[in-house]
């Protein structure tokens, strides 16, 4: 005879909240498993009002937003929770940034309205940081010249069983020397060009580090400390901005 | 800066953080996330406001040392004294071991990133033999000399516990200090020791404190103690050698539980780890009397912890970790005397929260199935864990296990009755007296266990899987004269069990067979019963790469076996002199001066008794038998029912 829970089915979902929150610091190394074990530990300890799915092993009601790879920091990580009882966003910010570690910051919580694009449709592209410890601007500068004058850049990415191939130079909106957000972070001395990067997100995912590996092979780059990456933005790219420094729009605004 | 080199005294300018020289590294290794600290409840304190400072080591991987109880326990009970600060660090693994040694960054904790070379005392957790190497490789990477004859006041005291500690002989050149039984009380008593004696201005040196360490009686100092050995290879003698040091050192033994409610604030990490849940120890010890178990021998006797402390410790776990998943955790939970009151009260406060319990308890009757019928009530019936131990009924005899073939066959039909499609069943092979029979008779098992599970359930579809151990003989237990059972022969009978049960037709598909080759059980006899000679060993396979040896796809047996030849090489001592030879009565014992309660004549009787299968009654429900612990530890028995319910938690 097989089994199935008894009582009532979960209460449905009243309310969808969106959140933007951050990876900083040392919290950079979280993979998204770990990220969403502790968002989930932090829901429970929060005691904000999550919506479960039914059955035997009821699952919270979280959906997750391309999220950033292992190792890179970001400003900008979304996702999306439905809860049973409606809550005042600005609570459920405070609750939740409270409850989990100090670099996975919750910055923006806004309900969505009934109706309104899903979060994965206001997404389309990434704006990254990347921050090249040892390199000079000079350096840096001439490698992204001789990069976007290419039309395509195949790198070759290890997966778990061997090598795929992406075109690094398809994926790229823009790219140009820019100016770094904290300058004195980190640990380097000397010289430490940044790069902005805009990158869509294309099937296969073209990551920054593709691009970095583009940069070295294609371009004659050299980068003799692990450079620092960080997501600044998620969106749809902004046609109104210029062709060589591309802008996102806020997909909360 | 590399703290302490320069200074008179480490503290005085050590502990600066390691962590801007290791950041850059972290990207190119493997799951950084174990390295960067940061979990929920993790502390970091200031360091020169402390007077004490330990750091805590699990000698593992983060993902199976996290988890660890008795280390958890340690670091927040220390933590919460405000002159006291602790933090932990666990074994690299090589990908990083490389890098550090390539830009010289030393072996560090996760809390706040600062050397363990800086610190007082670094205390080692063993669970099992096989992480003394991960000890070396943390000592080396730490700047701190291997051999204890070698550190001066620059260095920590290096203090081994666990119930590896219970015969430390092996690692005897490596450790400053082991300590036995229960760490609650004596890390405090350890660090007071040390505070006075740096208040003191550290009067005679390390070795004033490791004096001061040894005479009180908290600690074994083996460095005080001399072995002499007889020209067959056999220990002659261990004496003191020196004034003041206790011929015997005993264990220590919390008493009251219900006082020490640790953990209170769980770390919960980022990183994945082998359990992911809130543990509450439900009771300490256990007098079943297994005779193969060291657990239950080294841990007497048995001390409950109470229905309503363990109800305001899960309480208060959930809400301090957001775990959903709770444990109840002892040597056998289904024996606390009331585990069903605990059981149900918790599963009624949880009805509907998304919180599961868990009860690791593998005793084979009824009572087990309802109790695992009430904490699942609303969970999927997924597996069931029954251990016989023993695969005939003589066997079983021997061990003290005593279940007959009828029970195990009742209980098992009642768990498939009960909508569970999964057994699984535990035994040992290797064990004194064994024959090949005795391990074919588990076959015969596991085919009547099926037979009468489709019956009880209605349906063919059920699974029972066999799960088989090497026996390994450990120090003060009653099998601590027998004689190892040889891995050829440990693996001869496994594969004659696994073809009977694979080829049988009518019931091979429903029954797994698991077991692992026997030659690592080798390796654990050899550093469990081992003396002070095998140190040279594990010091040899260290520096040949050996480490990370309870994982199987780095343990190397090969290397083992040549150290082993390289070491003993003209001594009357040798692998097998260590493993499959059988001791008798007479002869001393690497562990005898290290007192775990047990009188030897009793474990020598029930030796005997074993052999010729007579069973000991539980001296909870049956008078004391007289093992010795009790009148020599000066403890008691501390057992319930406090005939106290579990209240519905109120919602706020
Ligand atoms: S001394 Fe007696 S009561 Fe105490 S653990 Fe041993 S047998 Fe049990």
């Amino acid at each position: 005879m097989s089994r199935t829970p008894d009582g009532p089915p979960p209460p449905p979902v009243v309310q969808r909240l969106r959140v933007r929150y951050t990876k900083r610091g040392r919290m950079r190394f979280t993979s998204h498993r770990d990220f969403a074990r502790a968002f989930e530990r932090a829901l429970r300890r929060s005691g904000v009002p999550i919506a479960f799915s039914a059955g035997f092993s009821p699952h919270p009601k979280v959906s997750y937003a391309g999220a950033a790879p292992t190792g890179t920091a970001s400003e900008a990580e979304y996702l999306e929770i439905g809860l049973a009882v409606s809550r005042d966003p600005r609570r459920v910010r405070e609750a939740l940034d409270a409850a989990l570690p100090d670099g996975i910051d919750v910055v923006e919580v806004v309900e969505a309205q009934p109706a309104t694009p899903s979060l994965a449709e206001r997404i389309e592209a990434s704006s990254w940081e990347i921050r090249l410890p040892g390199v000079s601007e000079e350096e840096a500068a001439a490698a992204v010249g001789k990069f976007l004058a290419l039309d395509s850049v195949l790198v070759a990415r290890p997966t778990k069983d061997g090598h795929r191939e992406v075109d690094a130079r398809a994926g790229v909106a823009s790219v140009r020397l820019g100016v770094a957000r904290n300058p004195d972070s980190g640990w380097e001395t000397g010289p430490c060009a940044t790069l902005n990067l805009v990158v869509r997100h294309s099937t296969p995912a073209v990551r920054p580090d593709d691009v970095l590996t583009a940069l070295r092979r294609a371009a004659g780059l050299s980068t003799p400390v692990t450079p620092v990456v960080t997501r600044l933005a998620q969106g749809l790219l902004d046609e109104a901005s210029p062709q060589d420094e591309r802008r996102l729009l806020d997909p909360l605004g | 800066m590399q703290g302490g080199a320069g200074g008179p005294y480490p503290d005085q300018m050590g502990g600066a953080s390691i962590f801007q020289r290791l950041e850059p590294l972290l990207p190119a290794v493997r799951k950084p996330v174990q390295y960067v600290g940061g979990e929920l409840h993790s502390v970091v304190k200031d360091w020169e406001s402390c007077q004490v400072r330990w750091a805590l080591m699990y000698p593992d991987a983060y993902e199976v040392g996290l988890p660890n109880q008795g280390l958890q326990i340690l670091y927040e009970l220390l933590n919460e004294r405000d002159d006291v600060l602790a933090e932990r660090t666990y074994s690299v693994w090589s990908d990083l071991e490389a890098l550090m040694r390539e830009h010289a960054i030393p072996q560090f904790t996760v809390d706040a990133h600062r050397p363990v070379g800086d610190f007082d005392l670094l205390g080692v957790s063993f669970a099992t033999e096989l992480g003394y190497t991960n000890l070396l490789t943390a000592l080396d990477l730490a700047g701190i000399p291997l051999s204890a004859a070698e550190r001066d006041e620059s260095h920590p005291i290096v203090v081994a516990g666990g119930h590896a500690a219970f015969n430390p002989e092996p690692i005897a050149e490596f450790i400053d200090v082991a300590v036995l039984g229960d760490g609650e009380q004596a890390a405090v008593a350890i660090t007071d020791l040390v505070r006075d004696w740096k208040a003191a201005g550290r009067p005679a040196g390390r070795d004033g404190l490791l004096v001061r360490l040894a005479t009180s009686g908290v600690a074994y100092v083996p460095a005080f103690y001399d072995v002499t050995y007889l020209p067959d290879g056999r220990i002659q003698r261990v004496v003191p050698n020196r004034p003041g040091v206790p011929w015997r050192v005993a264990k220590h033994t919390v008493m009251d539980l219900d006082e020490w409610p640790y953990p209170k604030q769980p770390l919960v990490p980022l990183a994945e780890t082998v359990h992911e849940r809130y543990s509450v120890e439900i009771f300490r010890g256990c007098t079943r009397g297994c005779r193969f178990c060291q657990a239950g021998m080294i841990t007497r006797p048995v001390r409950e912890r109470s229905i309503t402390t363990v109800g305001e410790m899960v309480q208060r776990g959930i809400a301090a970790t957001g775990f959903e998943e709770v444990g109840l955790l002892s040597l056998s939970s289904a024996d606390h005397s009331e585990i069903a009151e605990i059981a149900k009260g918790l599963a009624d406060r949880y009805d509907g929260e998304q919180v599961s319990l868990s009860l690791p308890s593998t005793r084979v009757d009824a009572f087990n199935v309802t109790l695992a019928n009430e904490l699942s009530r609303n969970g999927r019936r997924t597996g069931l864990t029954f251990a016989p131990e023993g695969g005939s009924e003589r066997m079983r005899k021997v061990i003290n296990k005593m279940v007959t073939e009828e029970d195990l066959i009742r209980t098992v039909a009642t768990a498939y009755g009960n909508g569970w499609r999964q057994v699984k069943l535990y035994f040992m092979c290797g064990l004194p007296t064994e024959t090949d029979d005795d391990v074919m008779q588990i076959a015969a098992m596991a085919r009547r266990v099926i037979a009468t599970g489709r019956e009880a359930a209605g349906r063919r579809d059920i699974r029972c899987t066999v799960s088989i151990g090497a026996f390994v003989p450990k120090p003060h237990t009653p099998f601590q004269w027998a004689a190892q059972l040889d891995h050829e022969t440990v693996d001869r009978r496994l594969r004659a069990l696994k073809g009977a049960l694979t080829h049988d037709r009518e019931f091979g598909r429903s029954i797994g067979v698991r077991y692992h080759d026997g030659r690592p059980s080798i390796i654990e006899g050899l550093l469990s019963r081992g003396d002070r000679r095998v140190g040279a060993v594990i010091r040899a396979v260290w520096e040949d790469g050996g480490r990370f040896d309870g994982w199987s796809e780095h343990f190397s047996f090969r290397r083992w076996e040549n150290a082993c030849t390289a070491v003993f090489e003209g001594q009357p001592v040798s692998l097998d002199w260590y493993t499959t030879r059988e001791r008798d009565l007479v002869e001393v014992l690497p562990w005898d001066h290290l007192d775990a309660g047990l009188d030897k004549d009793w474990m020598w009787q029930d030796w005997q008794d074993a052999i010729s299968g007579e069973e000991v009654e539980d001296c909870r429900w049956s008078p004391c038998y007289d093992c010795g612990v009790c009148p020599s530890m000066d403890t008691e028995i501390q057992v319930g029912p406090t005939g106290r319910q579990l209240l519905p938690l109120t919602v706020v």
